[in-house]
């Protein structure tokens, strides 16, 4: 709940003073936690990560003038466009579930990053596990 | 730089000069370049002159028969000395292939240095590069526009893939697909009026037609998979592309126009991984990348025969594109963690590193055939 313990003053200076910081970047919210990962060649949303895209979806629903871009990535191995093709897909998953549990189209965008901007950049599975991944950022934090 | 050019094709082995290097036809020792296996012999000259302009003489001999077959004098401008030389190779080319020449054409890559991406053109033999444009966001699939004066491109800049189209002599620039979702894959219809693109505002990657300027947009074809990476067969009738709607990604080709419009037939079944097809200017074959044991290579193949012929064999490959007289690939190949320009004669029989510049290259594009600037007057 609250987190309201000392010390957490508002960051983002948005003028809220009193209240919790936004649930969007409490870090005890799961909110907070926007990267959604895949397996090897899939597209397919595990199960671990269910919650936290329902959780977004409702939040969208809740808040009509919320807007997302949904960014999906892959690993760099194979062709630049085949990829932007793929993580198109992972993006576009996010979106069919957050759209199945009542957001709206207009909110959403769900584009593609491809491999062209890898979070991490080794040449092995690690770093190729980290950027099998499709990003929720909010309007403003992109 | 002359030598350079012709060495690369595969189809000459040079003889070096010993000693007596003649510059005029009354010098040459024809016995002695007989004995020593040569068949034809470029001679000339270079000349500084008073005003800082240089005089650039050439002739092509033929050994056996003893006599010129080409040549041509001219003055030119100290920078336009590689433009002369790539010139010079270009007509001992095609007067000992009987094909066209391709020394004087450009290509176009993407080079990361550090967090900066640059979109640069350079002469074919990778020097002389120059930046059309850099960011810090990254840039991807430049395609040359026919006439050789406009490059389409997918930028990152705003956070998702945006196609755009950039006159080089000006910089102007203009998005021409800035749709919801992803933007990419320009390809050039041959008579450039029009770019194939691929859109995802439908849902999925899909290729659709779009005007050079941005205006009317057309869905070109609709399947459940991904449809990527069109390329324009040179009548501009058909396309080949990318597509996962039979479980891999295989190369498949579609009419445009006619009746069979919109009918796909697949084109590639070895391997699960066959992607980034381009058509030979001939139209008679396409390169493409084939994934075998992991690796990623260059592969042709002949619409008449059905038959891949792998051409590298490195571990990295990628982005094949004809040379515009058919005879080379240009494609980037990874060493060390970074793209080096490369280019494979099409029977696969000459590979060669092109200039190795310090940054990582990527996607390489070669540019069209212009008609061609004459250096100076022919001679006999």
């Amino acid at each position: 709940m609250g987190g309201g313990s000392g010390g957490m003053g508002t960051q983002d200076g948005m003028g809220s003073g009193g209240f919790a910081m936004s649930p969007l970047r409490d870090p005890s919210n799961i909110l907070s936690q926007r990267s959604v990962y895949f397996d090897f060649d899939s597209y397919t949303i595990r199960n671990q990560y269910r919650e936290l895209v329902l959780a977004h979806a409702k939040y969208l629903r809740d808040n009509s003038n919320a807007r997302v871009l949904l960014q999906g990535n892959t690993d760099e191995r194979g062709s630049r466009e085949y990829n932007l093709a793929l993580g198109q897909r992972r993006a576009d998953s996010v979106k069919n579930a957050m759209l199945l549990s009542g957001a709206s189209d207009h909110q959403i965008e769900a584009v593609s990053l491809g491999e062209e901007k890898p979070r991490a950049v080794g040449h092995d599975e690690s770093s190729w596990i980290e950027n099998r991944r499709a990003d929720i950022l909010y309007q403003g934090e992109y | 730089m002359v030598a350079a050019d012709l060495e690369r094709t595969g189809l000459f082995r040079l003889i070096e000069s010993l000693g007596h290097t003649p510059h005029e036809p009354e010098e040459i020792m024809y016995a002695d370049w007989q004995n020593r296996g040569a068949s034809a012999l470029v001679i000339g000259s270079t000349t500084m002159l008073p005003d800082g302009r240089v005089d650039v003489r050439f002739r092509l001999m033929d050994v056996a028969k003893r006599a010129q077959v080409t040549g041509f004098a001219g003055t030119v401008s100290v920078d336009q000395l590689r433009a002369a030389a790539h010139r010079i190779a270009d007509v001992v080319y095609e007067a000992l292939t009987g094909d066209i020449g391709v020394f004087s054409t450009r290509i176009a890559y993407v080079m990361k240095q550090g967090n900066k991406y640059a979109l640069q053109v350079a002469d074919s033999d990778g020097f002389n590069p120059q930046s059309v444009i850099e960011y810090t966001e990254p840039i991807i699939s430049p395609a040359w526009s026919p006439d050789g004066r406009k490059l389409a491109y997918v930028s990152f800049e705003s956070k998702k893939p945006v196609v755009y189209v950039q006159t080089l002599s000006t910089r102007e620039r203009k998005a021409v697909a800035n749709f919801k979702g992803s933007n990419s894959a320009p390809a050039w219809s041959p008579d450039g009026s029009k770019l194939a693109v691929v859109l995802t505002m439908h849902g999925g990657s899909q290729i659709f037609l779009i005007n050079a300027d941005g205006s009317g947009l057309q869905r070109l074809a609709q399947s459940s998979g991904i449809d990527t990476e069109p390329s324009f067969s040179p009548d501009g009738r058909s396309i080949i592309f990318t597509s996962d709607r039979g479980g891999s990604p295989q190369i498949y080709r579609m009419a445009i126009i006619g009746a069979q419009a919109g009918v796909a037939e697949r084109l590639t079944f070895e391997g699960n991984y066959n992607v980034s097809p381009r058509y030979s200017p001939d139209g008679k074959s396409f390169a493409y990348i084939h994934r075998h044991n992991g690796k990623f290579n260059i592969a042709v193949q002949d619409f008449a025969r059905r038959q891949m012929q792998l051409l590298t064999d490195s571990r990295f490959d990628e982005s094949p594109s004809f040379a515009p007289n058919g005879k080379m690939i240009l494609y980037a190949t990874e060493i060390s963690g970074r793209g080096i320009l490369s280019a494979v004669s099409s029977d696969g029989q000459t590979k060669q590193r092109l200039s190795s510049q310090t940054g990582d290259i990527r996607e390489p594009v070669w540019g069209p055939l212009l008609k061609s600037q004459r250096i100076g007057n022919f001679v006999n």
